[in-house]
């Protein structure tokens, strides 16, 4: 292993490099478009052998990903924001195709109001397109997800796509120490391509993509929904490979202390360094607070978070997205979770770290100051925090009753 | 049998490579349209008038769904045919015509 010193965006493309991509298509967008500017150094340089396709948008650059995982060549891309959005229909297409095409997203929240900086609601927008998402807190992660990501995808039983989605800015531009595993010893923990799938063929000629009409829609859409269900057992098993080889261990949550824990806090992305600092600090104060990490966002591992959360008093969602009008997309799915089972503790949501704003020691602090207040009171008057809320800007703006 | 929106007949429907194995995408071998009639789905006919006929050949490439076969006289093949009336639009000298079947 050698440690370097590595961007997050620069990781990512050590991570093609690593995972020997033959194909990348990508249109850029900030702060995606130093991972291309590194691939591309890669490809000059001959450390990496692939074609780098430049496109005239997303959706051709996604277009030329399936077209490149049909023939059976393993491909990349990269976007963000706008750049994500535009591609949706494509997702769609990769998903149901069943190729296992990896795209790293650097999380950028979504105009209007124009931005550039980090939240989860350009890739949360696409959590139904079947894409199997995985979040990262810091730098290391996004290496290590994108190898684990293409393994993933690979086999057999799962052959949907991933995305790995990392904070831009936050991760995508800060500089961290990371190991780079040697070239060697990912050979055998990602080997070449076998398409398990059908592809384009001249000996074997096909037709694909053709119409499904009613009497067999249903039956796709169900081999998809079990294959993102069932794919929760080879994403841990790749965890465990990927331990082994790297010594790096990964689960689909990740806790800390909520065995000894009466609060809970629940969340992902890069903040969760943050907070896991400042629920260290809390600990030394005597509050007994626990961590949930959530690494796999879809499929969503509802019984690993119930499984650590249900003997807690009650549980912060912290959403660094919002679903206008019904809250955080996380906070909506940790109550799916709880839903049906035995006195489910209550839960409440915070939005926090809008368009880059800083997740600060802080605002953990504020938020674990609400729960405590609520567990005290034992009532839950709002279920929607909104805890770094400029209230005088809001007054200002006359909004609210 | 239900298959390509239309009634066909049960034989296509058994053949249909998805009844048996999982297809992972959605995709068929080439010609699959030469089992799956594609004229039951028509309600109108072209004819072609032979008198007028030159065969040129117009017809012959711009059908969608290759029914138009030459050979002495021009024919067309009703059990492929859509009935889409490209041939008719095309023929410069208005040797085709359509006829209503509904």
């Amino acid at each position: 292993m050698g440690a370097k010193y590595l961007s997050g965006c620069a990781a990512a493309a050590e991570a093609v490099r690593l995972a020997d991509v033959d194909v990348i298509a990508a249109y850029p967008i900030t702060p995606q478009t130093a991972i291309m500017e590194h691939i591309s150094k890669f490809i000059a340089n001959g450390e990496l052998r692939a074609h780098m396709i430049h496109v005239e948008s997303e959706h051709s650059a996604m277009s030329a990903c399936i077209g490149a995982e049909l023939v059976g060549a393993r491909a990349f891309t990269a976007s963000s924001s706008q750049g994500l959005a535009l591609m949706h229909e494509c997702l769609f297409f990769a998903s149901g195709l069943r190729l296992p095409i990896v795209m790293a997203v650097a999380n950028r929240s979504i105009a209007s109001p124009v931005t550039i900086f980090a939240d989860h609601k350009d890739s949360l927008a696409q959590r139904d397109c079947g894409w199997i998402q995985y979040y990262t807190e810091n730098v290391q992660e996004i290496l290590d997800m994108i190898l684990i990501a293409y393994r993933v995808s690979e086999n057999e039983k799962v052959l949907l796509p991933s995305m790995v989605c990392f904070d831009g800015f936050f991760l995508s531009h800060l500089s961290e120490r990371v190991d780079v595993p040697e070239l060697n010893c990912i050979k055998d923990f990602l080997p070449e391509l076998r398409p398990k799938y059908p592809t384009l063929d001249i000996e074997n000629p096909k037709v694909i993509n053709v119409m499904a009409f009613p009497e067999f829609f249903e039956e796709f859409e169900f081999d998809k929904h079990y294959s993102m269900q069932s794919s929760k057992k080879v994403i841990n098993e790749s965890f465990e490979d990927f331990w082994g080889i790297s010594g790096r261990k990964y689960g689909l949550i990740e806790t800390y202390q909520t065995e000894t824990a009466e609060m809970v806090l629940v969340g992902m992305g890069s903040m969760m360094g943050t907070a896991l600092e400042a629920v260290k600090r809390l600990r030394k104060k005597g509050v007994e607070i626990g961590l949930v990490n959530i690494r796999v966002y879809n499929p969503f591992p509802f019984q690993e978070i119930v499984d650590a959360v249900k003997d807690t008093a009650i549980v912060g969602v912290m959403d660094r997205d919002i679903s206008y009008g019904s809250g955080g997309i996380v906070f909506q799915n940790v109550l799916l979770g709880l839903y049906n089972k035995p006195n489910p503790p209550p839960v409440l949501n915070f939005i926090v770290g809008l368009g880059g704003r800083d997740v600060t020691l802080g605002t953990i602090e504020k938020i674990v100051g609400t729960m405590e207040k609520v567990r005290r009171e034992d009532r839950v008057e709002k279920d929607i925090i909104w805890p770094d809320l400029n209230t005088e800007l809001i007054k200002a703006w006359k909004i609210g009753d | 049998m239900w298959l390509g929106g239309k009634m066909t007949d049960e034989i296509s429907y058994y053949l249909h490579p998805w009844i048996k194995n999982r297809p992972i995408t959605a995709w068929l071998p080439p010609g699959y349209s030469r089992i799956n009639k594609t004229g039951a789905n028509r309600y109108q006919r072209p004819e072609i008038d032979d008198e007028k006929c030159t065969k040129c050949g117009i017809c012959w490439i711009c059908c969608p769904e290759g029914a138009i076969g030459r050979g002495k006289k021009f024919t067309i093949d009703y059990e492929y045919c859509r009935g889409c009336g490209i041939c008719l639009e095309e023929c410069p000298l208005k040797a085709i015509r359509m006829i209503k079947e509904v």
